[in-house]
């Protein structure tokens, strides 16, 4: 444990996790499966409106989590209690706050935690969830479908026929890239650090700015029909209408080339947004694509009112990275190629 | 009687035609206004004229690529400067040069790095404005670019950056926009006029009719530049009922041009 993370821990985590605690619903109340459960108030919560009427979401959020995606084998309930996630919160602090051993890949890379970009620095709303997935209840994706199952294996054939992971800039991760971070998707999930989002409603339009890579989405309200079939976008076409206090959003003409997941492009995205408290939105998405999984399935992140602004990630920009990892694996290949022409004919 | 009446016609005439050139046409048009009572700028907007080639009076010339032909030649256009030229200092000019003469290789553009200011404003893609009164977002089109217009937490940019740092506030019918904490790799065009990063811009974006805003901006860099110089130009909303940003992600079509020399050879 080094000063830091004690520094972390009286300065920060303690009181936060007492803010978690008093904006959470006793785990009890939130047993039962579904929308209404992880965040759900004792009394509803009415979100103030914007001057057109809308429900107001608007402000900075972050969507940071420590839950994962799919439950864990070994956790066999759907909730923690209130002190059982409070104590996986610290765990997760304490391990993004270990002093790295000096020479080692990670000690060169990224401090997170200097810089404030670890989890556990930042606004996290305390999920009480075992798993963000809630649907199906064993809170795990659900079988792949035959089709599925097909696509998959012939995912991994088309990979490996691209050769090695650095042998063009084509076989990196997206996310290296600079192109779409993985976890930014549509649907919109959390990652490691830099988990900023800020909301603007305008007269017919929700905005949602993502600080990785600059992404917007800037959702119409008016009805108006999805792109045609035949024009694909990375973060496809997305349509919103309000249910009551709640966002839904509809986004459909994906591509194959993100695959979150390993979905389809015909995978069909509905998210719902809904501000349960002043602080608190609760993000929920349901993916529907049977060329993938054998049914739908449904998970939710909360949201934490954050502090701002968010800054311009200038990732493709800056690539600094990408281009060193190419032209590193070049320069392995070559001092590989002139140690095998060494031992071949030594002098 | 009608003497009277005649006079009167010649003066409503003379008042019209003062109006008229004291160009106050645009100053008396009143915008429709947002719920807290600003001019509303929300909608999407584009430039329609030829200064993403060049900012300068230019004549039409051939694509720096032979493959192009004629679809990707530079379509001649009149200066949107006050006063017709760029007040380049005696180096800066001379780089400006040597930057036309490389722009296959230096243009940001061509790599997909963002556009800065004013750049991103008349390229040949619709941007969006979603206005609220903390914040005036503008969306670009091109590499998905995006401005925060910070209306009422004004400060000095935090750290140097592709689109600057903007602080904005309301003169009447403008919304007047001061930007800096600029990097010095962006360009004004395809033509290699660029700044360094001691640029300064205002923008001035008026509501002139329903449909169209008329856009100023005054630039300063003493670094580059002998003194402050102005640019200006309509622009115009874009009135289809189907009218959105559409995706582009230019990334993707940068990578073989950027990365492409650096593909793992088939003999090694």
């Amino acid at each position: 444990m080094n000063h830091r993370f004690l520094a972390l821990m009286g300065g920060f985590v303690v009181p936060a996790a007492v803010a978690w605690l008093s904006t959470m619903p006793v785990a009890g109340q939130a047993r039962s499966t579904g929308a209404r459960t992880n965040g759900s108030q004792a009394k509803a919560y009415t979100a103030p409106r914007t001057p057109d009427g809308q429900p107001d979401l608007q402000g900075i959020w972050s969507n940071t989590t420590i839950t994962p995606l799919e439950r864990p084998k070994n956790v066999t309930k759907e909730f923690f209690t209130a002190e059982e996630a409070l104590e996986a919160a610290k765990r997760v602090a304490a391990e993004e706050n270990e002093q790295t051993e000096p020479g080692t890949v990670a000690d060169v890379h990224y401090d997170f935690t200097q810089f404030g970009l670890d989890r556990t620095q930042g606004a996290m709303a305390l999920n009480l969830r075992t798993s963000l997935i809630y649907d199906p209840p064993d809170g795990r994706l659900p079988p792949l479908s035959a089709e599925g199952q097909r696509r998959a294996a012939e995912r991994a054939a088309a990979r490996k026929s691209r050769g090695g992971p650095h042998d063009a800039v084509q076989n990196e991760p997206l996310g290296s890239r600079c192109i779409l971070m993985d976890r930014n998707g549509p649907p919109m999930l959390g990652g490691a650090y830099n988990n900023g989002y800020q909301i603007m409603q305008a007269p017919g339009y929700v905005m949602i700015l993502t600080e990785m890579l600059h992404d917007v989405r800037i959702i119409p309200l008016d009805g108006r029909p999805h792109l045609p079939p035949n024009v694909r976008q990375w973060t496809g076409s997305y349509r919103g209408r309000w249910e009551g206090q709640t966002l839904v959003v509809e986004t459909t003409n994906l591509t194959d080339k993100f695959a979150f997941q390993g979905a389809s492009e015909n995978m069909r995205l509905t998210e719902r947004f809904t501000r349960v408290d002043e602080d608190t939105l609760r993000y929920q998405f349901t993916v529907e694509d049977p060329a993938t999984w054998t049914k739908p399935w449904s998970a939710e992140v909360l949201w934490k009112k954050d502090i701002g602004p968010l800054f311009e990630h200038a990732c493709h920009e800056g690539n600094y990275g990408l281009y060193n990892t190419l032209v590193g694996a070049r320069v392995e290949e070559k001092r590989a190629a002139e140690e095998a022409a060494k031992k071949k004919s030594p002098k | 009687m009608r003497k009277w009446l005649r006079l009167a016609v010649i003066a409503s005439l003379g008042l019209t035609l003062a109006v008229i050139s004291a160009g106050g046409q645009t100053r008396t048009y009143r915008a429709p206004r947002t719920a807290d009572g600003k001019p509303n700028f929300n909608g999407i907007w584009q430039a329609l004229n030829e200064a993403y080639w060049d900012i300068e009076a230019h004549a039409a010339a051939p694509s720096p690529v032979l493959e192009l032909g004629a679809a990707h030649a530079v379509a001649g256009g009149l200066s949107i400067i006050d006063g017709g030229t760029i007040p380049y200092k005696p180096l800066a000019l001379a780089k400006k040069r040597e930057n036309h003469a490389n722009r296959l290789k230096l243009d940001p553009e061509i790599k997909c790095y963002l556009p800065g200011v004013p750049r991103a404003n008349y390229m040949p893609y619709p941007f969006q404005v979603i206005q609220g009164p903390k914040y005036i977002m503008m969306i670009y089109t091109f590499a998905g670019a995006v401005r925060t217009i910070y209306m009422d937490e004004h400060k000095e940019a935090p750290a140097d950056s592709w689109m600057g740092w903007s602080n904005g506030h309301w003169e009447g019918e403008t919304l007047v926009v001061d930007t800096t904490g600029f990097n010095d790799q962006t360009w004004f065009d395809r033509a290699g006029n660029f700044h360094s990063d001691a640029l300064h811009i205002v923008e001035r974006y008026t509501a002139a009719s329903p449909d169209h805003l008329q856009y100023e901006a005054t630039i300063e860099d003493p670094n580059v530049f002998t003194r402050p110089w102005k640019i200006s130009m309509p622009l115009y909303r874009r009135l289809e009922k189907t009218a959105q940003i559409m995706e582009f992600r230019c990334v993707e079509f940068v990578e073989e041009l950027i990365y492409g020399h650096l593909r793992k050879k088939p003999s090694q």
